[in-house]
């Protein structure tokens, strides 16, 4: 059994202008000490599933059905009390933008040590200790001093860390983190991916990487898994997900990288938009932006399939590639846009040895 | 910089701004029309001589920038001169009625606090349901209301129907008698339910803004009990905005309580100002306004330094 399974996860919104079906029958695993990736465009679900996870959906979100198994408990029998032990406790999560998630009153020490003392029983004394030992671990000089300092007396790159402090603080078993890095310029996110891959293996603790940066998660990831709509599309290993893309729509996302040396004038898209969640297209959901679409692909909504056998994958305890549409490689019909070829490193050593690179041609 | 130095900052501030506030009180009652010596003598045909006698045992035949350099100077000792009217020294005047009108304000303002700030956390807590509506009809009422006919309709539902308090104040037992302090409570609710129905809308929707904040989710994320998320992370934020209005809202209470003060015959310094208002009682009339300018810039004073210490992006 894996640490995490969620199964058939429903997450639903219902607003004024409809239900929205955020997520639609997720499921996935994360082991113990994996870094398990979660892409998609903007909408696809992402962090809806991740504040899921906490169960943290704000109204009027809810979640319908499903199970969320943490540890073999499912997580959505749990009352308010037992789930917030476990949260910020055993799971544990990294919010996006790291300046509007700390509290702007409360020194830094303080937003650290409460759910130290909260969760851990330790006293003020020995809960400032911990906060600031942990301070130090991701890399805050002279953390003693730095305690007592407000959060707009750092900058934003030591907010981040800051905020991955306060994951830490607890030694969680696994730690959601929600685009870590989108509010970082570059030099700093490496830094904190850097951070965070350090602090995972010395914990040995799990992370869900939610992002839409396809380069980070090649850099940090183990697993991926690739959302559209609200479920996920591609679900693999890192390494096939870069080197054998198989579902139109990760194949559009790997296409869509501006890359070092790359002379196109204009950057690859995948034409039109992430469907309105209220009222989906009928059969595969991608099938209105896919160049691949035929026309049973407005009426079967495909399920994942094992990428080398074809047979029904289950999403949970599958380790080999799985992914929802095998089109990239099968028959074309109608027009198609674009062609997408995935080498290996020797034809494009990345500056740091980045592991793939695409190459687009326009037919 | 550290809150002490903030707080001695602000303070040396103060300074210029209680000069403005003398200047200009001096300078408003001056410029009422009427001679005070028609007051003084009732305005009786005098001769020059005995009218210049008189002028200058008030100060009055100085330019008036000497009486004015005069008046602050005594004033910053607690001399403000003697009565035109009574002849009593105007500090006497004024302490026999200032427990009177403090009292009144601070419950006032107690009443407002300690009603309008758990009102409003309601209502943003359970935001857009009965509760918020109700919240919402109680305030438009409360600051749609004049203060003197919120008093009238306290005194005669509370007063005339229901009998429970006397219809004068039972002035006579002091301001610190239990009967005094029951009565103080009308007067105090009808000058505070204007601010308290402002304050709670302000805290409810200062509330609501901050509980749509990322903090939040971090502090429910930590696995904190929704108690201290809302009353450590959420009040604290949300209190800013309103501490700067209920600095305000104290220069709102002292001169309604002008107005009250009539209403209710409270033997306060508002009825003594109106009084004195009439009969051109310039020492009585500048003291009670430079008190009033200093109460107010002493709120205020308070309320930068509590923002200064509720938010440290401010100690600047």
């Amino acid at each position: 059994m894996a640490m995490l399974e969620v199964e058939d996860l429903n997450v639903r919104f219902y607003t004024d202008d409809g239900v929205v079906k955020a997520t639609n029958d997720l499921s996935y695993r994360i082991e113990a000490g994996e870094r398990f990736g979660v892409v998609g465009e903007s909408g696809a679900g992402k962090s809806v599933t991740s504040l899921a996870l906490m169960r943290l959906i704000d109204e009027p979100g809810v979640i319908e059905s499903g199970e969320i198994r943490f540890k073999g408990q499912n997580l959505l029998e749990m009352n308010e009390e037992e789930m917030r032990s476990l949260r910020g406790n055993e799971i544990a999560m990294i919010f996006q933008d790291a300046e509007t998630a700390l509290n702007p009153s409360y020194t830094v020490g303080e937003q650290i040590s409460e759910a130290i003392r909260y969760h851990l029983d330790l006293d003020e004394a020995a809960a400032r200790e911990r906060a600031i030992e942990t301070l130090e671990s991701v890399g805050i000089p002279s953390a003693a001093e730095r305690y007592s300092d407000y959060p707009h007396e750092f900058s934003g790159g030591m907010q981040q860390r800051v905020v991955i402090a306060i994951a830490l603080s607890c030694d969680p078993d696994l730690i959601i983190a929600d685009e870590p890095t989108t509010a970082l310029d570059v030099t700093i996110e490496a830094q904190i991916l850097e951070l965070l891959e350090e602090v995972a293996t010395e914990f040995d603790t799990a992370i869900q990487l939610i992002t839409h940066d396809l380069g980070v998660v090649a850099e940090f990831c183990d697993r991926v898994m690739v959302m559209y709509a609200g479920h996920p599309v591609e679900m693999a290993p890192v390494e096939d997900v870069y080197y054998n893309p198989q579902h139109p729509y990760t194949v559009g996302l790997m296409s869509s990288i501006p890359r070092i040396g790359d002379d196109r004038d204009r950057l690859q898209t995948i034409p039109g938009r992430m469907p309105d969640l209220i009222e989906m297209p009928p059969g595969c959901n991608f099938h209105p932006r896919c160049p691949y679409a035929e026309e049973s692909c407005t009426r079967v909504d495909p399920q994942l399939v094992d990428v080398e056998t074809g047979d029904p994958a289950d999403p949970i305890n599958s380790d080999a590639q799985t992914a929802a549409c095998l089109a990239h490689t099968g028959e074309l019909t109608g027009e198609l846009e674009y062609e997408v070829t995935v080498r290996g490193e020797d034809d494009f050593p990345g500056p740091d040895g980045a592991s793939s690179s695409a190459e687009v041609t326009d037919r | 910089m550290s809150l002490q130095r903030f707080v001695l900052k602000r303070g040396l501030i103060t300074i210029p701004l209680l000069l403005g506030i003398s200047l200009l009180t001096f300078g408003m009652v001056h410029a009422i029309p009427g001679d005070p010596i028609d007051f003084i003598t009732l305005f009786t045909d005098l001769d020059p001589q005995t009218e210049m006698e008189i002028r200058a045992e008030y100060g009055l035949d100085q330019p008036v920038y000497i009486q004015y350099i005069d008046w602050v100077t005594s004033a910053a000792t607690g001399d403000f001169g003697r009565s035109i009217i009574t002849r009593d020294p105007v500090i006497d005047e004024i302490m026999t009625r200032l427990p009177y009108t403090l009292v009144m304000g601070i419950m006032a303002f107690g009443v407002t606090l300690v009603t309008a700030i758990p009102t409003g956390v309601i209502a943003a807590y359970y935001r857009n349901t009965k509760i918020d509506q109700a919240s919402r009809v109680f305030a438009l009422l409360g600051i749609a209301i004049p203060n003197f006919l919120l008093g009238l309709l306290l005194l005669l539902i509370f007063a005339s129907w229901l009998d429970l308090f006397p219809i004068l104040p039972p002035t006579d037992q002091g301001i610190l008698s239990y009967d005094m302090l029951v009565y103080t409570l009308l007067p105090a609710i009808t000058i505070g339910t204007g601010s308290t129905a402002l304050l709670m809308r302000l805290m409810r929707s200062s509330m609501v803004e901050e509980l749509d904040k990322d903090y939040v989710r971090t502090a429910r994320a930590k696995g904190l009990p929704e108690r201290t998320v809302v009353q450590k992370h959420v009040l604290r934020n949300s209190l800013i905005s309103v501490v700067t209005v209920a600095a305000i809202q104290v220069a709102f209470i002292i001169s309604g309580s002008v107005v009250v003060e009539i209403v209710f015959s409270y033997p306060g310094i508002g009825r003594l100002l109106v009084n004195r208002v009439g009969n051109r009682d310039f020492p009585v009339i500048q003291a009670i306004v430079l008190l009033i300018g200093v109460a107010v810039i002493l709120a205020n004073f308070v309320a930068d330094v509590l923002y200064a210490y509720l938010d440290p992006r401010i100690r600047y």
